[in-house]
């Protein structure tokens, strides 16, 4: 396929999707669901592809992901929530001084709450990027525990409101800031794993003695990764403060990193394209495709039984178990989405149905 | 005699109760080949991986073009461990992680080879000029070091040339048959621009065929690179070949130094290869 035919394809499918995009925010009253669906998959995109680049790039198995979203969202709210409305917010506990005019306009006070998160991340990541595999897990997963234990601690009361949670957060004006803000992170992280940092990361994946022997420093590249990684997972905590307007410690629970991790997952670790496919996915079929397993069925006037409340997430696990049963390395593996790979894909179809003759001449 | 590059003074390491190098000590001067050898469990790849940063030696000091770069004293629970010599001789900690080392221009291969599998050769190669890369993660990453990109690429492409690979420049680099990925493993090594290349058995697995290629591909590159190379290997052919100077060890311990015919000749050297006849 030439060069050319591969961008006349890729704007074609830019500016089709970017039609859908503005079709469905002019007519936002009928298609609410649709919109707070794509929205959610975006900001889910942008955790899941910071979480790739730890996990399915440089090799490291964090899951600490929620608790940055959660020092992020914090920090966004703090610094956003209208300076007028603050009293209200804080009507139980009454505010700190500190933060009582501290107002930011609101891309600023999103940038400021990933670089609280990456803060976090560079202090942390100095003692336990020296340990391996599932003791890395383990500490980030401990981390992000104790950032929702601070949080909602009475003693933060008077800063983050405690258990109360915060509200009156300024929401997104609509669908397309949240896709461009959503497409601007991941572009960044997509220029940084072609780079030769991006490079290197793969290569300690692929094997530290080896990256370490050809000049790679460890320690310094594994942290770059994990401040970058968790600067994008604060920016997408304050982008799901956005999109929920309100929120509490509870939603920063390690469900949340799990929710994110079956999207890695699903994708593939190591490609971009596979997280995001994976984000939109996992959280259309989460909240929408599946949901008329939670419905009561009737077929021919008998009750189907288990056909109610709870049952969605029952088989969506099952769904899951599935996919790591059979397709362990996700829908995309390691590779990227490439316009041949789909017109390939096309091509496989009818193979199918072949059967054996054609598998023997390959 | 020419400059010296590499300088290993009374190296001992000690893992718990058991010494695996002990008091080992060489040179190596600019423009040689140096082969040690040794046989299977002399401690061979213990010394190269504490020339090379892996361990840091028990006791011991190594230094690189002038500059010490490892030095370590008996300490902690090796103070009453320690069964080696020269205790008390060093006092100073230096202890220069491999990546460093390799900046200094050591590069090194492994003896059981150790490439970036899942990337092609030309990403193999690419990832081993990070090192010399002067810019930082935000320049790399909005492309705002873009002259320094492309010459990264063509001296890559130049390497590969030279080396034969260009042929096999966008393929997996686990694909590639054996003899080839030994190649690539010392291709990318001197992409790292090294001084010094340390190659720990080359030969290892190759049938003699393959082995007379590989020496004359280590020739080639030493010239054409002018390199000084430092070879540990078991195949005689390929070292006695070579090499201009031979070190053996035996348990740990150097039992002989001397150029390829003094070595074939000495009677320590035909001992611990053979085994010694004892008279009851």
């Amino acid at each position: 396929m030439k060069k050319t035919t591969r961008i006349i394809l890729s704007i074609a499918a830019i500016a089709v999707l970017l039609a859908v995009l503005l079709f469905l925010q002019a007519n936002e009253r009928d298609y609410g669901m649709v919109i707070t669906i794509i929205e959610k998959s975006a900001i889910y995109a942008v955790v899941a592809v910071s979480m790739n680049l730890l996990n399915g790039f440089t090799g490291l198995f964090s899951l600490g992901q929620a608790g940055f979203m959660a020092i992020g969202a914090y920090t966004f709210s703090i610094l956003a929530i209208p300076a007028s409305s603050r009293a209200s917010v804080y009507y139980a506990t009454g505010i700190n001084p500190i933060i009582e005019h501290a107002e930011l306009p609101i891309p600023l006070a999103m940038i400021a709450g990933g670089l609280m998160a990456a803060l976090f991340a560079a202090v942390i990541g100095f003692p336990i990027l020296r340990l391996k595999s599932d003791y890395l897990a383990i500490a980030t997963l401990g981390f992000s525990e104790i950032v929702r234990a601070i949080i909602a601690s009475p003693q933060m009361n008077t800063i983050t409101n405690g258990s109360f949670g915060l509200k009156k957060i300024p929401e997104f004006p609509n669908l397309l800031t949240v896709i461009l803000v959503a497409a601007i992170c991941i572009a960044i992280m997509v220029l940084l794993i072609n780079s030769s940092y991006g490079r290197a990361f793969k290569a300690i994946r692929e094997d530290e003695i080896a990256a370490e022997a050809m000049g790679i420093g460890l320690l310094h590249h594994k942290q770059t990764a994990f401040i970058i990684s968790s600067f994008f997972a604060g920016i997408g905590g304050a982008m799901l403060a956005r999109f929920m307007r309100s929120i509490d410690s509870n939603t920063f629970k390690i469900a949340l990193t799990y929710d994110i991790l079956l999207i890695v997952v699903i994708g593939g670790m190591g490609s971009v394209t596979g997280s995001v496919l994976a984000a939109f996915l996992v959280t259309a079929s989460k909240e929408q495709w599946l949901r008329f397993f939670d419905e009561p069925l009737v077929i021919g006037g008998v009750s189907v039984p288990f056909f109610k409340t709870g049952l969605r997430m029952v088989v969506f696990s099952v769904l899951l178990m599935v996919v790591v049963l059979f397709f362990r390395r996700g829908i995309m593996g390691q590779n990227e989405f490439t316009w041949e790979g789909l017109f390939g894909l096309f091509k496989k179809i009818p193979n199918l149905f072949k059967g054996k003759k054609k598998k023997e001449a390959i | 005699m020419s400059e010296n590059l590499l300088h290993v003074e009374n190296v001992t390491m000690q893992f718990g109760g058991v010494v695996a190098v002990n008091n080992f000590s060489m040179d190596i001067n600019k423009g040689e080949i140096v082969a040690l050898i040794g046989p299977n469990g002399a401690g061979k790849t213990t010394a190269f991986n504490v020339i090379t940063g892996v361990y840091a030696p028990t006791n011991g000091s190594v230094s690189f073009d002038g500059e010490e770069i490892i030095c370590n004293f008996p300490k902690g629970k090796m103070k009453k461990l320690y069964a080696g010599e020269n205790n008390g001789v060093y006092t100073r900690t230096i202890e220069k992680t491999p990546d460093k080392i390799t900046k200094l221009g050591m590069a090194r291969t492994f003896q059981n080879i150790r490439l970036f599998k899942n990337l092609t050769v030309f990403e193999n190669i690419l990832i081993a000029k990070h090192l010399r890369e002067k810019a930082n993660v935000f320049t790399s990453t909005f492309r705002l070091n873009l002259a320094e990109e492309k010459k990264m690429k063509d001296e890559c492409n130049e390497l590969l040339d030279i080396l034969g690979l260009t042929d096999v420049k966008n393929d997996i680099a686990s694909s590639l048959p054996y003899g080839q990925q030994r190649h690539l493993e010392i291709a990318r090594a001197l992409a790292t621009r090294p001084k010094l290349l340390l190659l720990d058995e080359p030969a290892a697995g190759m049938n003699p065929q393959e082995t007379i290629e590989l020496t004359q591909f280590i020739r080639q590159v030493k010239d054409k690179f002018d390199l000084t190379v430092f070879v540990i290997e078991h195949h005689m052919d390929l070292v006695m070949d070579i090499s201009d100077r031979i070190y053996v060890l035996d348990f740990g311990k150097m039992i002989a130094t001397g150029t390829p015919d003094e070595i074939q000749n000495n009677q320590a050297v035909i001992d611990a290869y053979l085994g010694v006849q004892e008279d009851e």
